[in-house]
């Protein structure tokens, strides 16, 4: 494909705006406001606005959290992986995944401030040198949560803005006025200049091998709010593994939703290519074989184990009250990925957006399903309890969905959505062949020649 | 140093509840009224479970007054990010209100379910707002509040002594639901002292612990001499 061709159809969502666009911002932006309004109103009036009850005091806003953290696994994680084995058909997707990476980290990582009693004290989780002498309790995982997603989401933004900076200097060449004076500040004084790339390709294999075990921690981390609990179905080793698994998975699916829309509204056609999803929708396929195999472990040895309370808790799951929410996820996230990534015919375009609706729902009633239940059932009879979702959780729930779309939107609408140097240096994508045929040599030979 | 424990003993208890109400007025807990107890508001910092055994009309009916069991090996330590669950040298599962924002994971580390979330600022009906004990701090919207073991009282007694120059004597401490218990269910004090009574009491055959499998080491003992 020409150079002239991708730089044009690429950078067209910079230069042209339709009203599509506005009424999108107008849509997402109005959701995401009656959700603050929707939390203002929970500051105000008080937490009791919400469902939460004794005994069970986290819900939706926990599972908001460990949805959108896990969904942050899209991104980084993948394209860093990719980026390692030098899969050449990563060209067009990496971006895609990163930027999910950092929205959904920074929506996951308001939760814990949303869910907070006293969110204005939020600061108190800051290891600040306060004038009391008073630190975190640097052995409550809540503590572990708040370096392990600063972290991540601080590493996922240097991944994500690094590869940027030779597009960024694309667009200031092509661009007049004050976005030419824009984009020439983020473009950081790019040339292009054979040292430049260099350091730039340093910089992003260091990154890369960084970024794996980070991602890996920040999920562990996350299972660590419940594995460190003496609660029934929580305490358990298998929570780890499981929970970067289940990450990875739901990441993978709202990779594969997010490029599905972007081919179809930004006309990408010609660059996000059948083969990218097939080849995504085979690595789905994969992790939901892993998925499928952790629920098997957790299930069966619970059952084995035969202990009182941990039966109360499977049995409610499995065949009582929240049975149609248990087989519902069962049937999202191994049924229909399985039966649809793992024969041939279904691995379409449309068969892995199915599919991945399909985890996304699983995933976020998986989260859901590991907390309210076992609170809801915890050693002692009497304070037994149930959990009614009010319309504040239900309102910032929906918000969470308009916010990555709002943010998705605003983010082609300013940056090339696909990398446009990493295409250009790449092999021929419109052959569609796999990438150990369309594509020879290491990443650090992947430069354009001056 | 002492170290505050408490016996319960459930051949003696009726479920009269005199436990709850001594709780609330000397603790200066909010009833949040009945339609926020029936979603489960309700702050009991002691609760009486009712438990009937056998089966009809073969039954039995049990009573086991439930309060912060002022665990030595406390699941909600650990978890609290701001050090507001912590242990005092005496042994006291102590909640630094003040100190707490909210996360509410104590709450789920515990396998008892004795901690209470304010939902909203406390209110009290009128004239209940007059009856408040100056020694206990009222709790904002957005803490986690649970039993202190009386804290205040043991405090205040704790100070009296010592400024007589004296030792504590035992049952000279004693919480408000110990207090006002008419069968003598509950008794409280000194678990170092092995003269106390609730020393005596916590070593009896008729003792256990409760869930004492989950392995967080209680300071509350309750007595039944079983079926």
């Amino acid at each position: 494909m020409p150079h002239s061709r991708i730089n044009n159809d690429l950078l067209r969502p910079l230069f042209q705006t339709s009203w599509r666009f506005y009424l999108l911002v107008g849509i997402f932006g109005s959701i995401v406001l009656a959700a603050l309004i929707a939390w203002l109103s929970q500051a105000y009036f008080g937490f009791g606005v919400t469902g939460i009850a004794w005994p069970i005091y986290w819900g939706f806003y926990v599972t908001n959290f460990v949805f959108w953290i896990g969904i942050s696994h899209a991104g980084t994680l993948i394209s860093a992986i990719l980026r390692l084995v030098d899969a050449g058909w990563r060209r067009p997707v990496t971006r895609c995944a990163e930027v999910i990476t950092v929205f959904a980290l920074m929506i996951g990582a308001l939760f814990p401030i949303i869910h907070l009693g006293r969110p204005w004290l939020a600061f108190w989780l800051f290891p600040y040198p306060s004038e009391r002498l008073i630190w975190p309790n640097f052995r409550s995982p809540l503590v572990w949560d708040f370096f392990a997603i600063n972290t991540y989401l601080t590493g996922s933004v240097l991944f994500l803005v690094l590869p940027m900076i030779p597009d960024f200097a694309v667009v200031r060449d092509k661009a007049t006025g004050l976005r030419k004076k824009i984009y020439g500040i983020l473009a950081l004084g790019w040339r292009g200049t054979p040292k430049q790339w260099h350091r730039l390709e340093s910089a992003m294999s260091i990154m890369a091998v960084a970024i794996v075990p980070v991602a890996v921690s920040v999920h562990t981390i996350v299972s660590f709010d419940f594995s460190m609990a003496p609660v029934p179905m929580w305490q358990t080793t298998i929570f780890g593994p499981y929970f970067v698994a289940g990450a990875i998975f739901s990441g993978i699916a709202g990779l594969l939703i997010a490029m599905a829309l972007l081919r179809r509204f930004l006309h990408l056609q010609e660059y996000l290519l059948p083969i990218h999803f097939q080849n995504l929708g085979k690595l789905l396929l994969v992790m939901a074989l892993l998925w499928g195999y952790f629920v098997f472990n957790e299930r069966l040895v619970t059952y084995y184990g035969n202990e009182p309370s941990e039966m109360a808790v499977f049995w409610r799951t499995q065949r009582e009250s929240f049975a149609p929410l248990y087989w519902t996820m069962i049937i999202g996230n191994f049924v229909l990925p399985v039966v649809l990534m793992g024969i041939k015919y279904f691995r379409t375009i449309t068969g892995c957006v199915i599919a991945s609706i399909g985890v996304i729902v699983g995933m976020w009633l998986e989260r859901f399903l590991i907390i309210v239940p076992s609170l809801g059932h915890k050693y002692l009879p009497y304070s037994f309890g149930t959990y009614r979702p009010q319309p504040v959780e239900i309102i910032i729930a929906i918000a969470t969905f308009a916010a990555m779309t709002l943010l998705y939107v605003l983010f082609a609408k300013f940056v090339p959505i696909i990398s446009i140097w990493e295409l250009k240096t790449g092999p021929s994508e419109r052959t569609g062949l796999p990438h150990h045929l369309g594509h020879v040599g290491p990443v650090v030979t992947d430069r354009p020649r001056p | 140093m002492p170290k505050w424990g408490m016996a319960a003993d459930l051949d003696k208890c009726t479920g009269c509840g005199a436990c709850v109400t001594a709780c609330h007025a000397e603790n200066n807990i909010s009833t949040v009224g009945a339609d926020q107890a029936a979603r489960g508001r309700a702050k009991h910092w002691i609760r009486v479970e009712r438990y009937w055994e056998g089966e009809f009309p073969d039954v039995r009916l049990k009573f086991r007054p439930v309060m912060c069991q002022h665990c030595d090996n406390a699941p909600c330590e650990p978890v609290c990010p701001t050090y507001a669950s912590h242990h005092t040298d005496d042994g006291l599962n102590a909640q630094v209100y003040n100190r707490c924002i909210g996360t509410r994971y104590c709450a789920n580390a515990c396998p008892y379910n004795v901690r209470f979330f304010d939902f909203f600022n406390p209110s009290w009906e009128k004239p209940l707002h007059l009856q408040l004990n100056p020694d206990v701090s009222l709790r904002e919207v957005g803490v986690m509040e649970k039993c202190t073991f009386c804290v205040q009282r043991i405090k205040a007694t704790t100070i009296a002594a010592k400024a007589e120059g004296r030792e504590l004597k035992d049952g000279e401490v004693n919480t408000a639901c110990a207090q006002a218990c008419p069968a003598r269910a509950l008794v409280f004090g000194d678990l170092d002292d092995p003269e106390s009574e609730v020393s005596r009491l916590s070593r009896s055959s008729r003792g256990s612990k409760l869930l004492e499998d989950v392995g967080t080491k209680p300071k509350v003992t309750y007595l039944s001499r079983g079926n």
